[in-house]
């Protein structure tokens, strides 16, 4: 294996959580609701899905009930923000803080197991083409997964009734509401396909990334996603060069350490985070796309008059 | 964000860990720990050390924890709420606890405290350590035996002596066999992230690395070599069982009779401030056993063991050279352990350069 090719599959191992994490979570934030608990849904659907997959020992069942554990998370937070209208922000919080203490209690007795990986494709024939082979048609369902997400949801948002009716809903609730749609009701299934792909992200850490439970193993990539949706100006495709610009530094600062260049190792460290930040700065510089773009009721709660 | 929820995360294990007071006369025994008990590592090795205190001591002793604390400001508080609690001996199990606990330390002057790795000590701070950099010599060896490449990947945590002096010991241990062998280092910069301690292994790998070790706390690099097909050693426990095809041994953490020897003079009044670094010989630093590698070197690594164990050998012993070839070690001598303890730089045979 050459050694561009490993970096590149690195490079996708490591962007395709966030990735997932991030594009649900834009989602969310489209319909209005600012749902701080990425951390947590993420590690619940780690625990759930190494959970399911060491009992059935199917890897592919795993993927299931890590999405399932990523979405009753974030129904909680639905019934807690939409139903009894708390805030999101504070609601958000103690998700993560919920999903780190919870999943720490169910994964206790998934410590120290071996884990199940969830396998490559093999497509006879073109996995064996060298480089093209193992980087185009040899990579797990869930990164294959995390690229058609992109497109669909970019394709909802911008060009179908749902996504005008989502992004209705998030840019101005009591128009939507005045029109006849119900707010709380789109912001459930847009809170819950946010939970659905960060416990999918979730199940990538578990079950891809590192085939293992333990605790705390998502360490932060929540709030790296979060980050990315607001960097991206809420735009799919943004958020897919985010999650594989700060993936890619990531993995070659690593590289270049290993090489032996004489780069401070903490500057490498913090150099996705800066390079990321500042490229989806600069690519949001036309302003009047990204006030269209940014859902202005974020964050505000919405109760329905009777 | 990391820090709230870190801090918050503290405020829950406590109230989780803590519980009900207790009856008078047991003595307290509290624990610090950086990570997760989980982390199948470091601190799970000393929460076994914990256990094994409460089963040699039984109910003369009640011992409580609290996990996954961040060093910096937030340990000085999870450690004060021990010591408020009536803890009469607390054990702070992480290089970054070593300010907060003399802060503490110095409030609460009829509480015994213990850091480990840590060289600064008070009337009630004793500090304890293992010298892993032995094990590691030996898996130095070892490494450069199995090695077809010649080159081995170091995943490392943080630049400081104790780090600094086990990727030394490392490739002094494998020089000993093959004097051109190779040291890729990278630094992760955190004692626990799998993610990103997985991803320093495959680029590792991919840059030739075929032996994979770390200084880190989880089990994800072994667990990529594995799948890689190269070979690689444990970290603080025996990490067979992921990786049954890579793990060639593990250096294991033993602090259970330090634990247990350092509460019992608790219990007895004879306990004093004092430096302990214990090694092979003490049984603090254990080898687990050899696999997946030829007979001959599995005897060679017992040798060696077996010399370092009866202080016939020093993993550091010159002459050495730094990595910029100036000398810090003359021939026949031994390191003392103030220069080892302060390690800051890499000895010749290290690729890269040392972040300061």
């Amino acid at each position: 294996m050459g050694a561009l090719e490993a970096v590149i599959l690195t490079i996708i191992t490591a962007s395709t959580p966030l990735l997932l994490a991030a594009i649900g979570e834009l989602v969310t934030e489209r319909s209005g609701v600012l749902n701080l608990g990425v951390e947590g849904m993420m590690i619940m659907g780690a625990v759930c899905g190494f959970a399911i997959a060491y009992t059935t020992g199917s890897p592919l069942l795993g993927v299931g009930a890590g999405l399932l554990g990523g979405v009753g998370m974030s129904l909680l937070f639905a019934f807690l923000t939409q139903t009894l209208m708390t805030s999101q922000v504070a609601t958000g919080l103690s998700l993560t803080l919920l999903g780190l203490g919870l999943s720490g209690l169910i994964g206790e007795s998934f410590t120290g197991l071996p884990g199940i990986k969830l396998n490559a494709i093999d497509i006879p024939f073109l996995t064996d083409i060298p480089f093209i082979g193992p980087i185009l048609f040899g990579q797990d369902i869930l990164v294959y997964f995390s690229f058609a997400l992109v497109a669909i949801v970019t394709y909802v948002l911008f060009r179908t009734r749902t996504g005008l009716i989502i992004n209705a809903v998030g840019g101005n609730h009591h128009s939507a509401h005045a029109l006849g749609y119900d707010v709380v009701k789109v912001r459930y299934a847009c809170i819950a396909f946010g939970g659905a792909c960060s416990g999918l992200a979730g199940a990538y850490l578990s079950l891809a990334y590192t085939p293992q439970w333990i605790e705390n193993m998502s360490s932060g990539r929540g709030w790296i996603a979060l980050a990315l949706v607001v960097f991206s100006s809420w735009l799919p495709r943004r958020v897919l060069i985010g999650a594989y610009l700060f993936g890619t530094v990531w993995i070659m600062g690593l590289y270049v350490q290993a090489m032996g260049v004489a780069i401070p190792a903490q500057l490498l460290s913090s150099l996705p985070y800066l390079v990321t930040i500042v490229a989806l700065v600069m690519i949001s510089g036309n302003k009047t796309l990204t006030r269209i773009n940014t859902p202005a009721c974020i964050g505000q709660p919405f109760a329905p008059e009777r | 964000m990391k820090r709230l929820i870190g801090l918050t995360a503290v405020a829950l294990a406590m109230v989780l860990a803590i519980g009900v007071p207790h009856a008078a006369e047991k003595l307290k025994v509290g624990f610090i720990y950086v990570g997760p008990i989980g982390d199948h590592g470091w601190s799970y090795q000393h929460d076994q050390g914990r256990l094994a205190i409460e089963k040699e001591l039984g109910d003369k002793v009640e011992t409580v924890y609290v996990e996954k604390v961040s060093e910096g400001p937030d340990a000085e508080r999870a450690i004060e709420r021990l010591a408020r609690q009536g803890a009469g001996l607390i054990f702070t199990t992480s290089f970054g606890f070593m300010n907060p606990t003399l802060k503490v330390a110095e409030r609460f002057p009829n509480v015994k405290f213990e850091h480990a790795t840590g060289f600064k000590r008070s009337k009630n701070v004793a500090t304890y350590n293992a010298r892993f950099y032995e094990g590691r010599y030996i898996i130095g060896q070892a490494a450069a035996k199995v090695s077809k490449s010649g080159v081995a990947g170091y995943i490392a945590s943080f630049p400081i002596p104790e780090v600094v002096m086990g990727i030394n010991a490392f490739i002094l241990g494998a020089q000993t066999v093959n004097p051109d062998f190779k040291l890729k280092v990278v630094w992760v910069n955190s004692w626990f992230d799998p993610g990103k301690e997985a991803d320093a292994a495959k680029v590792l790998i991919g840059q030739g690395a075929d032996i994979i070790t770390q200084h880190t706390d989880s089990t994800a690099p072994l667990q990529i070599a594995g799948e890689k097909g190269v070979h690689g050693f444990g970290q603080a426990s025996d990490m067979i069982k992921f990786a049954p095809k890579a793990q060639l041994t593990s250096i294991v953490d033993n602090w259970a009779p330090y634990y247990v020897a350092r509460t019992k003079e608790v219990l007895n009044g004879t306990w004093k401030s004092e430096d302990t670094w214990g090694g092979l010989s003490a049984g603090t630093v254990e080898m687990a056993p050899y696999a997946n590698v030829a007979d001959d070197i599995v005897k060679a690594a017992k040798e060696t063991e077996a010399k370092i164990r009866s202080g016939a050998l020093h993993p550091f012993t010159g002459p050495l050279q730094k990595q910029d070839g100036t000398e810090f070690l003359a021939a026949g001598k031994v390191v003392d352990d103030g220069t080892l303890a302060s390690m800051n730089f890499y000895v010749k045979g290290v690729d890269g350069k040392l972040p300061q």
